[in-house]
């Protein structure tokens, strides 16, 4: 630790794709002085594991593997000479924006950022917060670790396995675990649809025969050291399983894809303000959190389903955050905008809070729907008025949505309180 | 040959190892599992109870006593963590109180320091979650809170570093009398010693039915209590609980229990020394005497009775639930002794809770008595080490200490649990201590890691990869805890078939 302190103008705290997409944003917006930190030994991020392709589509118009896509971004990275800290683990970030890391290499360092980019990711449920009856043997994966275990090591966890949750990384790795050689008997989903991508389902189970059941839970673990078998029950309305449902897998592994949380132990120490439905910061327009100067993006700010998505995002959280740093203290210090109220089957938005006089031309919203909706509108108000009205055939929880809002419509509306985000049936 | 065999290495064998250790003997303790504190020790409340709880006059309120003021002064020696937080006994209906008023009774009556009652004000302003109903409750400042791994590990450690011999994965089959003594065979082994202390934990009966078989009237010395050779019954009585994220570890500062109400006893609510709140157990006696398992109704009955003494307690941070067995014996007192009728085998028996709290108690009464009936000596001054290193906690080093730990050790600068803030280095160090940490589950006991919100999610493969490198040995060797909990099968696509000239491809892999 060198006594005096370092100073770098924009800080990027995670090397994955949320990251590398916000430096280079921030480079190009003309703030060269850009530092990206990274735990791991590589940039990346948790696109290193999915060897599959589907990715960038929107982007680049192909399709690429995760690691393909990441390479893009990191060519990218090196081409403009920015600078990364490999093996570089943020311990702390303070509202003054010192972040304090630890390496191998160095031991503990302090930073003094003009800006920060929080772009850590997210990290996947485990099965204790679901508190599922029954033993702790070995052979319980969420569907992340195991992704890792078999891309990356090439070790095969199990080889009769039961995915619990249908979330993407947990259909991904059901095909993935069928083509290495494991049988996957099922995927059981307690919500009555899937929390993955409809693309996903019937690229991953329904070509491989593993079959979805809906509305089921696991109830029981069996297995003392290593997973023996587990039960499966239907569940009701209410979510609770159903008796006389029960129905018992013998099985040496159980998946889980249960969900994705948002990783912001950091931004709560730097005293920023989460949201408690997406468990991500609350920001403006600018993805600006409440704590001036800090930023958000990618899954740490809510989980996204599509990495096209969190590169355009972050990018966005560069560019504000090199223009922070480049604009005077006054105009970053301005007020918080207009609420972005989330209602009638939309369960939130990013942003939570616009500035007209301070948005760009045109902003993109992203949301997600609370339920399966088939044949609704989504529907914009500025206070009363409605300004967009779009049917939509289906929509799911699994797929984000948005809106796009325009600079002029909301400066056209004098003494504007309210954006509201809605579903409508007519 | 031994002097001492020491059957079970969980909380109670490891503290009679360590106190033997004091002694001129040779001390081996021999265990089923394939580390320190993997039966009923390592699932249980982790509370250092006061001592008001059991009947004055009882064994049970002597060593709980006595081992709630070691426990303080050994975790100095031992460097294992225990933090006095206090413990509170909540009494929720006026109709009750009498009962708080009988227990700061029998508290003071077993020799319970600076018991007082408080009144509901005084107790709203110690813990602002406590439930509405909340009418008064009993103070007992010497409660505390231990990290039960910590502390098992530390005596074994340190037993280890004074001389006696731990052997793993070796489960006790039958016991025989020999010329010098006995012999106990376990797993592929025999071991021959003068005595044999029985700290089976649940299956400390099946032990005590062998012991009773080989009494054949020899007579007792009147220095050492005995236990008569009567069947035992141990009976596992299953306690489940959630255990929550740190972000709900301040919901209370003390230990809270229920005041037993005509509706039933209530559950505890109470910090950990990771910074955890855990919540129950629930008590049921079940007969299978490996089955940990939580069940639905177990985890149900805890949500619902927490509510009793704590508001809003909140069950959505949980991180992981488990179950744990206590060997529950029907007159619910210890049985520590030697067998009537044998010379050297000794029970230490029903040691359920206040157990974890009485064990340094117990190490000092049980190796007093075997060194009394061998006639053992104390080792000359100087040549028992008391202390023993610590394993560096990270998640309480400052960052200035953290960064000159860095200049000594690198692998302090790479984190491998992020949940915890593990490094790489504790981990090696464990895996290197002596007894050795060889599974998941004995590193995560030792250092914190995977005990965190991701539950290993992000850590396990990277400690896996540790594990093969330090142990030189294959992933697919690599057990959660010990033979049979292996973490992978094999390697991709092992069993599929070979597409025909997959070699001449030059495949290499």
């Amino acid at each position: 630790m060198s006594a005096a302190i370092e100073r770098r103008a924009i800080v990027v705290v995670g090397g994955g794709p949320a990251g590398l997409a916000a430096a280079i944003a921030a480079y190009e917006a003309g703030e060269h002085d850009v530092l990206i930190l990274e735990r791991d030994t590589q940039l990346g991020g948790i696109l290193n594991q999915c060897i599959h392709n589907g990715f960038g589509l929107h982007t680049f118009k192909e399709e690429l593997t995760g690691p393909e896509y990441a390479q893009r971004f990191i060519d990218r990275a090196d081409e403009l000479g920015i600078e990364r800290r490999l093996g570089t683990m943020v311990l702390d970030i303070s509202s003054e924006r010192v972040v304090t890391t630890v390496s191998a290499a160095n031991g503990i360092d302090r930073i003094q950022a003009g800006a920060v980019v929080l772009a850590m990711g997210c990290r996947e449920r485990p099965r204790g917060a679901l508190a599922t009856p029954g033993y702790r043997p070995a052979g319980v994966y969420s569907a992340g670790t195991a992704q890792r275990l078999v891309n990356i090591e090439g070790q095969l966890p199990g080889r009769e396995v039961v995915i619990l949750g249908s979330g993407d990384i947990g259909l991904i790795m059901a095909r993935r675990m069928t083509l290495e050689g494991a049988h996957v008997a099922c995927v059981a989903e307690i919500m009555p649809y899937s929390g993955g991508l409809k693309r996903n389902i019937v690229q991953c189970l329904d070509d491989f025969g593993i079959p979805l059941l809906l509305s089921h839970t696991v109830v029981d673990v069996e297995g003392r050291d290593r997973v023996e078998a587990v039960t499966i029950a239907q569940v009701d309305e209410r979510l609770k399983p159903i008796p006389g449902t029960e129905v018992r897998y013998p099985c040496d592994t159980l998946m889980l894809s249960v969900g994705l949380l948002p990783e912001n132990e950091l931004s709560r120490e730097a005293g920023v303000e989460l949201s408690p439905v997406t468990r991500g910061p609350v920001v403006d327009q600018s993805l600006q959190t409440s704590v001036a100067g800090i930023f958000a993006c990618g899954n740490v700010l809510h989980v996204h389903d599509l990495v096209d998505f969190v590169s355009q995002e972050a990018a966005a959280a560069g560019t504000q955050a090199a223009r922070y740093v480049m604009a005077d203290a006054e105009e970053a210090s301005a007020s918080r905008g207009i609420p972005v109220a989330a209602t009638d089957g939309v369960r939130y938005t990013v942003p939570s809070f616009i500035d007209p006089q301070r948005m760009d031309d045109t902003l993109t919203v992203r949301f997600r729907v609370a339920n399966e909706f088939r044949d609704r509108y989504v529907s914009v108000y500025l206070d009363d008025e409605r300004i967009q009205h779009r049917k939509k055939r289906v929509m799911a929880p699994g797929e984000m949505e948005q809106v796009v809002l325009k600079r002029a419509d909301l400066l056209a509306r004098e003494g504007l309180s309210q954006i509201t985000v809605k579903l409508e049936e007519a | 040959m031994y002097d001492v065999v020491i059957v079970g290495a969980g909380v109670s064998g490891c503290a009679i190892a360590r106190e033997l250790a004091r002694y001129d003997a040779s001390v081996c303790v021999i265990e089923r599992a394939e580390d320190v504190c993997c039966g009923t020790s390592k699932a249980n409340s982790a509370i250092v109870h006061a001592g008001f709880d059991a009947q004055p006059g009882s064994l049970m309120a002597k060593l709980n006593v006595e081992g709630n003021r070691l426990m303080y002064e050994w975790a100095r020696e031992l460097n294992f963590a225990v933090l006095p937080v206090g413990s509170l006994v909540v009494c929720v209906s006026e109709e009750t109180r009498p009962g708080l008023d009988e227990l700061l009774a029998r508290g003071q009556a077993n020799g319970v320091p600076d018991l007082r009652i408080v009144e509901r004000d005084e107790l709203l302003a110690m813990e602002p979650n406590i439930a509405d109903e909340a009418v008064a409750a009993l103070w007992a400042p010497t409660g505390g809170i231990v990290d039960p791994f910590g502390l098992t590990v530390a005596l074994a450690e340190n037993a280890a570093a004074n001389g006696v011999d731990f052997r793993f994965n070796a489960a006790v089959t039958a016991v025989e009398r020999t010329s010098a003594g006995w012999a106990v065979h376990a797993g592929d082994d025999v071991v021959e010693a003068r005595a044999v202390v029985n700290a089976a934990g649940v299956y400390a009966d099946e032990l005590h039915g062998m012991f009773v078989a080989l009494a054949d009237g020899s007579p007792a010395s009147e220095a050492v209590p005995t236990v008569a050779a009567e069947p035992l019954q141990i009976v596992p009585r299953k306690g489940e609980y959630y255990l929550l994220d740190t972000t709900a570890g301040a919901h209370v500062r003390h230990t809270v229990f229920m005041l037993p109400t005509a509706m039933g006893k209530g559950v505890l609510v109470s910090p950990t020394v990771h910074g955890n709140l855990i919540v129950g157990p629930t008590a049921t006696d079940i007969e299978d005497k490996e089955a940990v398992n939580t069940t639905p109704a177990g985890l149900a009955e805890v949500a619902s009775k927490c509510s009793l003494t704590v508001k809003d307690v909140p069950l959505r941070e949980v991180i992981t639930t488990f179950a744990g067995l206590r060997a529950h014996q029907e007159k619910h007192d210890f049985v520590i002794g030697e067998v009537a009728g044998t010379r050297g085998l000794f029970d230490c028996a029903a040691i359920e809770s206040p157990g974890l709290t009485s064990a340094p108690a117990i190490g000092v009464m049980v190796s007093s008595m075997v060194a009394t009936r061998l006639g053992l000596a104390h080792k000359p001054e100087g040549s028992f080490d008391p202390t023993r290193p610590g394993v560096v906690n990270l998640a309480i080093t400052s960052f200035d200490d953290w960064d000159e730990l860095c200049r000594q050790d690198s692998k302090f600068g790479n984190i491998i649990c992020r949940c915890c803030r593990v490094s790489e280095a504790q981990i090696v160090d464990v895996i290197h201590r002596n007894p050795a940490a060889t599974s998941l589950d004995a590193i995560k006991r030792r250092t914190g890691a995977t005990m965190g919100r991701c539950q290993g999610g992000f850590c396990t493969p990277k400690i896996m990869e540790i594990l093969e490198r330090e142990l030189g040995v294959d992933a697919s060797e690599v057990t959660k805890r010990g033979p049979g909990s292996e973490l992978v099968v094999g390697r991709n696509k092992d069993r599929l078939p070979q597409p025909a000239g997959a070699l001449e491809g030059g495949d290499a892999r």
